[in-house]
């Protein structure tokens, strides 16, 4: 469903990827590992829409999407999250996922806030999805709050119930355990497995705890420099003298 | 004490001009993060258009003709000059809002002349008398005009697609992006809505004073208001208008009287010293912190 064909982007002479293909498939979590700089964000960079390859491919769904802007890709159903959390901080956690329902608010120019008529009913819909995912993920409690004063992890399931708001048909999260404790990581390692289970939703994953990652995923892509070093089940990767290589340095293969 | 009144209610009125007009601004500033030097031309280039097309169509008329001729002049400079340049360094684009204001500045007394041109009559003049001070019908009718379409623009906001698409690119542009907001859509209406913003201005202080080139120097009590508000808050940029007007006509106003002549125009860049001394980022900016 996702096909990344041959990526090369380079910032002023520093590669930051040298030829890197993988394909996501329907219903499945892919994981990228590697260590600092290997270019696992650029690779989510390409796929959203942030940075565009000086070569190679990208095809969403059968269609190419290279060159088109992150907004479109985003009303196409290509969700993101980011390493560092980029909510709206002033607002609350309704609002803030809320604002993942804007590509879905298109048709009708007068969105929200209306109390009457069909703009009040487009924002009952709304609402009802908002707080769907605020169930998912508990957060009920929060609802109201400034996401500014919430602890880490909670911003961090905020910033994934604003890319389901999208109803995304595949959901690329950039480190989202990075700062947890080891009880929000097992939650959130819950809500991306149901994700994938009730849901069918595709995940490509960037994560550094590797017991975690070797858990979730059904697949891992190992990176290093750049380009893709290894690509198999997690068992595999695990022992693959490239990766080792790759995480201790040069002797230990 | 009549002084007082009557300097109040002429701050408010005139303050209420510069909001609108500061209001577009710190909006372009927002979406964009470009100070536009132009936007004072912009606001002479609402006033001298109004006045021309009066003579052509009824008031009412050439007002709306003037808002469109305007939205159309914000998305060209957006198209034309401000795209291509898109990812230059900030100070590039700001130096060429500055070489635009002159452009605009010169077309416009280059066709239309150098004295003060007047707008027929169609709000009613002449004074009411309010709390023992004599006030200029005209300016209660601009102040609640401008009024009027503050709460407008709040509504917009608030309540439409593209308003809120706008602030939410306004707060975080690429997190938008990745929501599904179209960056360059967002930037091309808020240059649009700028020149409307500075275009109403125009007409309504066009309509109080009447429209020579002076008028394009409110552009830089506009920055004044906004400074004051703090560069990235639109309400800071509203208060900050009304406090402009007031402080000008108050402060500005006694010393004029009383003292030397001359002083009112100064009173707006007065206060952007003094607040730049107090608060850097303004009474309602951002506080930007960095950890080094």
């Amino acid at each position: 469903m996702l096909q990344v064909e041959d990526l090369h982007v380079s910032f002023k002479g520093v590669q930051a990827l040298r030829g890197v293909s993988f394909s996501v498939e329907p219903g499945e979590i892919l994981g990228i590992i590697g260590p600092n700089g290997a270019g696992k964000t650029s690779v989510l960079n390409c796929i959203n829409g942030f940075y565009r390859p000086q070569r190679g491919r990208i095809i969403f769904h059968g269609k190419e999407i290279t060159h088109l802007p992150p907004d479109a890709r985003a009303a196409m159903g290509i969700a993101r999250t980011f390493q560092n959390i980029a909510l709206y901080r002033g607002m609350s956690v309704l609002d803030n996922i809320m604002s993942g329902r804007i590509h879905h608010m298109r048709s009708n120019l007068l969105a929200c806030g209306l109390w009457f008529g069909p703009a009040q009913r487009e924002h009952t819909a709304h609402r009802r999805v908002v707080e769907e995912i605020i169930d998912f993920l508990e957060i009920e409690e929060y609802r109201y709050h400034p996401v500014a004063d919430l602890p880490y992890g909670i911003q961090k399931k905020v910033e994934l119930g604003r890319a389901l708001a999208m109803e995304p048909r595949i959901l690329l999260l950039d480190e989202p355990m990075a700062g947890m404790s080891v009880d929000e990581k097992m939650d959130m390692a819950r809500y991306i497995l149901e994700l994938k289970e009730v849901r069918g939703l595709p995940i490509l994953l960037i994560e550094h705890d590797m017991g975690v990652v070797m858990d979730i995923s059904d697949r891992l892509i190992a990176m290093d420099y750049g380009v893709k070093i290894a690509e198999g089940p997690p068992s595999e990767i695990q022992n693959h003298p490239a990766v080792i290589q790759a995480y201790l340095g040069e002797e230990a293969g | 004490m009549e002084f007082v009144v009557q300097s109040m209610v002429m701050g408010i009125a005139v303050g209420s001009i510069y909001a609108l007009i500061a209001l577009g601004f710190a909006l372009l500033f927002k979406a964009t993060k470009v100070l536009n030097l132009a936007h004072g031309e912009l606001v002479l280039f609402g006033g001298y258009l109004a006045i021309a097309l009066t003579g052509v169509l009824p008031f009412p008329l050439a007002v709306l003709g003037t808002l469109v001729i305007a939205a159309l002049l914000g998305f060209a400079v957006e198209r034309v000059i401000m795209r291509p340049l898109f990812g230059q360094p900030l100070l590039s684009v700001i130096i060429v809002t500055l070489a635009l204001g002159y452009i605009i500045r010169g077309l416009m007394v280059g066709i239309w002349g150098g004295d003060t041109r007047q707008f027929p009559p169609v709000l009613p003049a002449g004074l009411i008398r309010l709390g023992g001070a004599q006030v200029p019908q005209l300016g209660i009718w601009s102040a609640l005009t401008a009024i009027l379409l503050l709460a407008a623009f709040g509504l917009f906001f608030k309540m439409t697609y593209l308003g809120i698409a706008m602030r939410a690119a306004a707060n975080e542009q690429l997190t938008a992006s990745t929501l599904g907001v179209s960056l360059t859509r967002v930037v091309a209406y808020a240059w649009a809505f700028a020149a409307i913003a500075a275009a109403i201005g125009g007409v309504l202080l066009g309509l109080w004073l009447g429209v020579n080139v002076a008028l394009g120097f409110v552009g830089l009590k506009a920055l004044a208001a906004v400074i004051l508000g703090g560069l990235d808050s639109i309400p800071g940029a509203i208060l900050g208008g009304f406090i402009v007007g007031l402080v000008e006509n108050l402060i500005g106003g006694y010393i004029d009287a009383h003292i030397i002549y001359g002083f009112k125009d100064i009173t707006a860049f007065l206060i952007i010293l003094a607040v730049m001394m107090i608060r850097p980022y303004g009474l309602f900016g951002t506080e930007h912190i960095e950890r080094l």
